[in-house]
């Protein structure tokens, strides 16, 4: 069992940067050792080549005092503002829409002096001097008016039709100038529920009146009081929800705001634990771009930790550059297999596997969770964020699309292949700039989320020529968007269809990050098929299957993918379920916008029951799921020339990167990928054939 | 539990010689119940070699609860991890041991 976590600031830099690294160790840890290692395979299956590092020199290397470092779970509105202090009477009115009943104390609002809260769902105000509390319970999921009073007379609490008051008189709004809502200024008694027109009143002159129906992107709520007195959301709560007016007349909150002033709160929300550094490392000139971590070590045990962080170089040193599919990551982010559903094991076919990692979170809730969960009160967990220690984006993680695409970095190697790095995030950030002096991008094994700004820099790369090649399963998926304050922070809505596990609530399809509609881009409009030739098709994780090699593969323009490959059977071995297509698999659709030229070189189908075509592509609930009956349970690999004399090379499975270790990166997967590298990174254009012979060739 | 299942030893049978794999309606089926049982005292693989060993645990249903480790077996092949779990569920579900011969 590990006896550290940990976390950077940032998870990709460039010569020049300073990454700070934040450690918190269990009581007993008295002291660890810190290094700097590159990293290419991230996985030690007695199957590949084992976990491979290289130790780097680092002024960081050495040895550092072991502390524990506290986790404030929850997210809150926090105010501190010299307004607020010195008011002896006061009055706090706000809307709540509680989502869980709990004897845990939750919090709705408080300062120093007072805590209006709710116990078993019964509202109450604790002070100093004395409780007062309603009888009934506040309705779950349903608006209910609240105010808090305190003049001269006394104190009164109402919430609907009841009401309550007490003689005692407190000592007023706030010695300090602090006022939270949903949780207490010292943490620990979060809300779940949502909250809408938090206003505070001096007798009948309104303090403040926070709106929260503006500014939906920010973590900054305004004021629209006389004294500004805005608020700080702490741990991002969810904004842009239907508030207490919401009747569905709307969908998008930017139409009328004025039934989205409303943010959902949930005691569970996580966004930064804002550890200190530990130790830093101010980025060399000299260092080659690729994957990099702190290796920590504990004396007398076994656990070693790795810090990952993803190298750019100053400027290309490659034509090709690998997208670390960091969106993804923090997608599943902490993803817990133990406690889940019952049909947890359903959906993988098998038993399921757990690392210890997965026991160290069991032990450590407060270290969140991943976008494939639901918060306690049974919403969705639709905000991640990499500030955090994230025990699946390690080597030797299970079902990892971090640790599996250390399989490409270590075919990279092997293959001897120049390759550049860089992350999502990078990409979302600077756009098709980010791949300025790049011929070639190669994606991951399992791009699934991505935000509007990334896939358009692609789009953007690849009409002025450059080269696409996915190496992944089940890529393209999602819509999310990342936080325009808060690097690392993606917010996710899982709108309309899909494969998920929650559902958005109705009338917040819209991200409050950006004003997007969410969901998966297939119902966006743009569907995978239309980038990469491929989109998701089925998932299981039983057995993979190899490919076969189809006559389209025989066309002149896809001879160079098979130079070398005499093999019509692609992909028969992997570590990942033994072959090169599973786990899930993408299919070639034209109605979907597969391009009409496409060449579907290879196809992979045969799997067993447990590969089930992906719900969207079920009409109505029907026995038609499983491979064996349903001809959509299937990978298509596929290749096509673009306008502008770039090209696409799509594999369509998540596996396939873990077969290219077959035969020491020199299995017929290994030889196809290396050759579309190698052609991709030719200059040579490609010629975009005549529509008329792409169908005759397709036809064959 | 929807249909009166039975303790039927050919499909034990079947499944010891194909835990992943095609199979009959009527092990999907069981499968199915297998594997759909309450997480509470629900059978899973703890990994204890990277290199890949792994020794069967229990979930407990109850967040911040440690596993119980089911017994000190340690597995190197997936197959034998999905045959020991199915044993298992089998008693756990129909309440007796699967014979020996199957064994």
């Amino acid at each position: 069992m590990r006896q550290l976590a940990s976390y950077a600031d940032r998870i990709s830099a460039k010569p020049g940067d300073r990454v700070g690294f934040k450690v918190s160790c269990d009581p007993g840890v008295a002291a660890y050792r810190a290094d700097l290692v590159r990293l290419w395979c991230l996985d030690d299956h007695r199957d590949g080549p084992g976990l491979q590092t290289e130790a780097v020199v680092a002024a960081f290397a050495g040895d550092y005092p072991g502390r524990s470092q506290p986790v404030r779970l929850g997210s809150a509105m926090e105010v501190r503002h010299p307004g607020l202090a010195g008011h002896s009477w006061f009055s706090l009115t706000l809307s709540v829409f509680p989502t869980l009943h709990s004897a845990a104390v939750q919090v709705i609002a408080a300062t120093d002096l007072w805590q209006m809260r709710l116990v078993d769902g019964r509202l109450d105000c604790v002070t100093a001097v004395g409780r007062l509390a309603l009888e009934d319970p506040l309705p779950l999921n349903r608006w209910t008016e609240v105010a808090l009073t305190l003049d001269s007379e006394g104190l009164m609490l109402r919430a609907g039709g009841q009401q309550a008051s007490a003689l005692f008189v407190p000592d007023g709004l706030s010695e300090d100038d602090v006022l939270f809502l949903a949780d207490a200024p010292e943490g620990g008694a979060g809300f779940f529920g949502k909250l809408a027109r938090p206003r505070l009143w001096s007798g009948a002159e309104c303090l403040a009146t926070w709106d929260f129906s503006s500014r939906m992107g920010s973590i900054t709520v305004p004021d629209r009081g006389p004294q500004a007195m805005h608020g700080r959301l702490i741990n991002m709560p969810l904004r842009a929800v239907t508030g207490p007016d919401w009747d569905g007349s709307a969908q998008d909150w930017r139409v009328r705001p004025e039934h989205y002033d409303a943010i959902h709160f949930h005691a569970d929300d996580l966004a930064d634990c804002g550890w200190q550094d530990d130790f830093a490392w101010e980025v060399p000139p000299s260092l080659p771009s690729g994957l990099y971590a702190a290796r920590l070590r504990i004396e007398g045990s076994d656990l070693t930790e790795y810090i990952p962080v993803w190298l750019r170089p100053a400027r290309p040193e490659a034509r090709a550059v690998f997208l670390a599919s960091s969106a993804t990551y923090m997608a599943y982010a902490n993803y817990r297999v133990m406690n889940r559903s019952n049909l947890y094991e359903m959906y993988l076919g098998q038993v399921p596997e757990l690392v210890p990692d997965d026991l160290y979170l069991n032990l450590h809730p407060e270290l969140g969770d991943s976008l494939y969960t639901t918060h306690a009160d049974g919403s969705g967990m639709a905000i991640s964020s990499r500030h955090r220690p994230i025990l699946n984006m390690r080597p030797n993680a299970a079902l990892s699309a971090f640790a599996d695409d250390g399989w490409i970095l270590a075919f990279l190697r092997a293959q001897q292949i120049g390759c550049d790095v860089l992350t999502d995030e990078d990409l979302d950030r600077e756009g098709v700039a980010a791949l300025d002096g790049y011929d070639l991008v190669l994606t991951g094994n399992h791009p699934e989320y991505v935000s509007t700004r990334m896939w358009d820099a692609l789009v953007a790369h690849l009409d002025r020529g450059g080269r696409l090649i996915y190496l992944g399963g089940n890529g393209f998926y999602w819509r999310v968007a990342f936080h325009t304050e808060m690097p690392g922070v993606i917010e996710l809505r899982r709108a309309e269809d899909g494969s998920r596990p929650w559902d958005m609530e109705p009338g917040a399809y819209y991200h409050a990050f950006t004003g997007e509609y969410g969901g998966m881009w297939r119902r966006v409009g743009r569907p995978p098929q239309r980038l990469l030739g491929v989109g998701f098709s089925a998932s299981g994780f039983d057995l993979s299957r190899p490919y076969d090699r189809l006559p389209a593969a025989d066309d002149p323009r896809a001879a160079f993918l098979f130079e070398g490959v005499p093999e019509t059977v692609i992909g028969a071995a992997g570590i990942a379920g033994g072959g090169a297509a599973g786990q899930e698999i993408d299919r070639h659709d034209e109605a979907l916008g597969s391009p009409p030229h496409a060449l579907i070189v290879a196809r992979a189908t045969g799997h067993t029951e447990e590969m089930m075509v992906t719900k969207e592509d079920m009409p109505a609930a029907n026995y038609m799921i499983g491979a064996p009956v349903n001809p959509l349970c299937r990978a298509d690999m596929v290749f096509f020339e673009t306008g502008a004399g770039g090209a696409v090379f799509s594999t369509g499975s998540i596996a396939w990167a873990a077969s290219l270790p077959v035969a020491a990166f020199d299995g017929p997967t290994a030889r196809i990928t290396a050759n579309a590298i190698r052609r991709f990174l030719d200059p040579t254009p490609f010629v975009l054939p005549g529509a008329g012979g792409a169908r005759k060739v397709a036809q064959k | 539990m929807c249909w009166p299942l039975h303790p039927d030893l050919a499909l034990a049978a079947e499944f010891r010689a194909c835990p992943l794999g095609h199979h009959s309606p009527a092990l999907q089926r069981l499968l199915r119940v297998f594997r759909t049982l309450p997480v509470a005292g629900k059978h899973a693989a703890l990994r204890v070699d990277d290199r890949r060993a792994w020794v069967i645990v229990r979930f407990n249903g109850v967040k911040g609860q440690p596993l119980e480790r089911v017994s000190d077996d340690v597995f190197n092949d997936w197959n034998a991890v999905e045959w020991a779990v199915f044993r298992l569920r089998w008693r756990q579900v129909f309440g007796a041991d699967l014979p020996e011969e199957i064994v």
